[in-house]
């Protein structure tokens, strides 16, 4: 008996888990053709580890091991329990739409302001007669093996149009909730901002009590017009056994304005990933971020900013707060095209160390084929400050106070960049319930 | 009059160097004692070492606050005992409004002396009052603590919070660093309407000219790490003659 046989490949678990979806996976034609070749992209790559340098310090072999099979459809238990989910967020005053287990769930769902259309991606897919459906799964703005996996996958997910100059007066706001667990999550949503629109979307990731283990797989992919403008912010809540790997594909067209927050929580493994394109002179871009993370979280921010005109700005602010043996995890690159003269670019990191095993690994990359740019980038991880901490304690506050004291501080410089006062916030809010249940 | 600080024979190194050499100092309720002496004699080390700060290691000697035993205590509970230290460097703290910083720090002492919070009203009351008093603008209060602050402003702020406070031991570290005259008088005024029965006051300087403003009731004169002379306010002027070489040589 050849003993070798009986040991699985190493793909063997995740063709199964295709070969099971894809009966129920949206899209037929075209749509199954790139949903067929990502996957077998994905299967021949394998989940990436740390030799793959763009996943250096985010190995998803170690940290994940393997993805886990596709959830079922919720059931009515599900969107009962979904439904109780929803009612605990902080951020309300929104037009949600809500994605439960990666299916989109229209009786949780608000409807959509005048201006904003609204279509799920299933329906789009499953559309014969839209002759470009299946480029929705296509992109040329990475080749990374985690959207194709994710173009593989996907089951649902909204496809939202801003009409040219509206400006809906809530933000748009995509919830993920889950309620299974030791399941995968797929979705992909789309936001198209027309000439002249402004927008605030905010995505939030959060599960519904009991549900554990689970991985979500994530994509957004958004274009503004010219002219556009938009606030955007995520809320990372996951269960802290769960996983988030999350990418967001942004074009931006001229005299755009982009300002995005992204604060990570949850999750015991997450990584935000984006992909930004300037396309369109004269626009400015601000993307910021938070990482607050505890125990044994690992949680990975990586920006690729394309500066591919000339006279945009970037700016680019991500902070960590790291306590226990917990990982924060920054890279960003900025890539200055060969026509992009003018452009002013500036990325920073900052990481507030804890405790003596928590790390923060930064990566910045600028590769600069212009002559005429500004870019710079910097990175400061430190502890606490001694002498800010004794003159607290010198006024009264006992330590832990003095400490959360200081980290809010930390915190709050960051969170302030958020331009929308109920949003702000609900941010604080995460970040508060972060520090208290430290101390 | 009772004692409200007492220093005996205290001894403190950090890390391998012995920087007090055997201190002794007894402040009542009701005093104000200056402690003078050159740059190194050991005078900002006896104020970090009353409040608390870390670094410092004590190898003898004992320091009584109210009777009670100071060096046992956290830097947050001598606070809410009564001992202020206004600092020789006010820190910038950036991201923590100044109202916040205030409001969080007074209660935080309240509850460590089981007393009840003050309400956001009554704490509106005192802070605006006891402005109006030191000549602090309200908005000063919505920025950073410290944020921006000229060195005026900052030794100001230090001052409300005394006031605000109301500890029973003040140790003013070098209060009239990096001040103009007319900042220093009004620190000085500030902290001279502080003056009770009840408050003692360390006043830790280098020059005799605070204590134009600050009179002091005992002047001491720290060299090496020791009181070498204590005496009336008068020994201050004496020192503003003659410097402090007279005592370098007599500790040496």
């Amino acid at each position: 008996m050849n003993v070798a046989l009986l040991k699985p490949a190493p793909e063997h678990a995740p063709n199964d888990l295709f070969a099971d979806a894809r009966s129920r996976l949206p899209g037929t034609g075209p749509v199954a053709d790139v949903r067929a070749a990502s996957f077998a992209d994905f299967a021949a790559r394998g989940l990436p580890h740390r030799r793959i340098e763009e996943w250096k310090y985010t190995d998803l072999r170690a940290l994940l091991g393997q993805v886990a099979p596709l959830a079922a459809v919720p059931d009515e238990a599900a969107l009962a329990r979904a439904k109780a989910a929803l009612a605990k967020l902080d951020v309300t005053g929104t037009t949600r739409f809500v994605l439960v287990d990666g299916v989109f769930a229209a009786e949780l769902s608000d409807a959509p302001d005048a201006g904003v259309t609204l279509r799920r991606l299933c329906a789009v897919l499953g559309d014969e007669a839209n002759a470009v459906r299946a480029d929705l799964l296509r992109t040329n703005a990475t080749n990374d093996v985690m959207v194709a996996f994710n173009a593989a996958l996907a089951t649902d997910g909204v496809v939202l149009g801003v009409a040219d100059g509206a400006r809906p007066e809530k933000p748009l706001h995509i919830v993920h909730v889950a309620t299974q667990s030791a399941v995968s999550i797929a979705t992909r949503s789309f936001l198209q901002l027309g000439k002249n629109a402004q927008a605030t979307l905010v995505e939030s990731f959060v599960t519904a009590e009991g549900a554990h283990d689970y991985q979500t797989h994530d994509a957004v992919v958004i274009w503004l017009g010219d002219d556009a403008a938009l606030e955007h912010v995520r809320l990372v809540e996951d269960a802290h056994d769960a996983a988030n790997i999350s990418t967001a594909i942004v074009t931006l067209g001229a005299k755009a304005r982009f300002n995005s927050f992204s604060i990570t929580t949850g999750a015991h493994v997450s990584r935000y990933q984006a992909f930004i394109r300037f396309n369109g002179e004269d626009t400015h871009a601000s993307i910021n971020g938070i990482n607050l993370l505890k125990d044994r979280q690992h949680g990975d921010a990586t920006l690729v900013l394309d500066h591919a005109v000339p006279n945009c700005d970037s700016r680019e602010e991500f902070r960590a707060v790291v306590d226990d043996s917990a990982r924060s995890v920054f890279q960003g690159r900025i890539n200055v095209h060969p026509d992009a003269q003018k452009t002013d670019a500036k990325m920073m990191t900052r990481a507030l160390l804890l405790s003596d095993e928590a790390e923060a690994d930064n990566k910045p990359e600028l590769e600069i084929f212009a002559d005429d740019v500004t870019c710079g980038h910097g990175a400061t991880t430190g502890a606490l400050d001694d002498s800010l901490l004794f003159y607290l304690r010198a006024r009264g506050l006992p330590e832990k106070e003095a400490q959360a004291m200081l980290i809010q501080a930390f915190v709050g410089e960051a969170i302030e960049t958020i331009a929308d006062d109920s949003l702000r916030e609900a941010a604080e809010t995460a970040a508060e319930r972060w520090l208290k249940a430290r101390s | 009059m009772s004692a409200l600080l007492e220093v005996n024979n205290l001894k403190v190194r950090v890390e391998d160097r012995e920087i007090l050499h055997g201190l002794t100092l007894t402040v009542n309720k009701g005093q104000v004692h200056a402690i003078m002496g050159p740059n190194g004699s050991g005078k900002s080390t006896l104020s970090h070492v009353i409040a608390g700060k870390p670094g410092y290691e004590v190898t003898d000697g004992e320091i009584l606050f109210e009777g009670d035993d100071l060096l046992a205590m956290e830097p947050d509970e001598r606070a809410a005992k009564g001992v202020f230290l206004a600092f020789q460097y006010p820190v910038e703290i950036p991201g923590v409004a100044t109202m916040n910083f205030l409001r969080t720090a007074l209660n935080a002492q309240r509850k460590a002396r089981g007393e009840a919070e003050m309400s956001t009203p009554d704490f509106l009351k005192k802070v605006r009052e006891v402005c109006t008093r030191l000549n602090i603008p309200q908005d000063m209060l919505k920025r950073g603590v410290n944020v921006g602050f000229s060195g005026g402003e900052k030794k100001r702020n230090e001052v409300l919070q005394m006031a605000l406070f109301e500890p029973s031991l003040c140790i003013l570290d070098e209060m009239d660093s990096g001040l103009d005259i007319d900042a220093l008088r009004i620190a000085a005024d500030g902290v001279n309407a502080l003056r009770t029965p009840d408050r003692g006051f360390v006043v830790i300087t280098h020059y005799q000219r605070l204590l134009n403003y600050i009179v002091p009731d005992v002047v001491h004169v720290m060299s090496h790490g020791r009181v070498v002379k204590s005496g009336g306010k008068e020994l201050a002027l004496e020192l503003e003659e003659s410097g402090y070489a007279q005592f370098e040589d007599k500790a040496a």
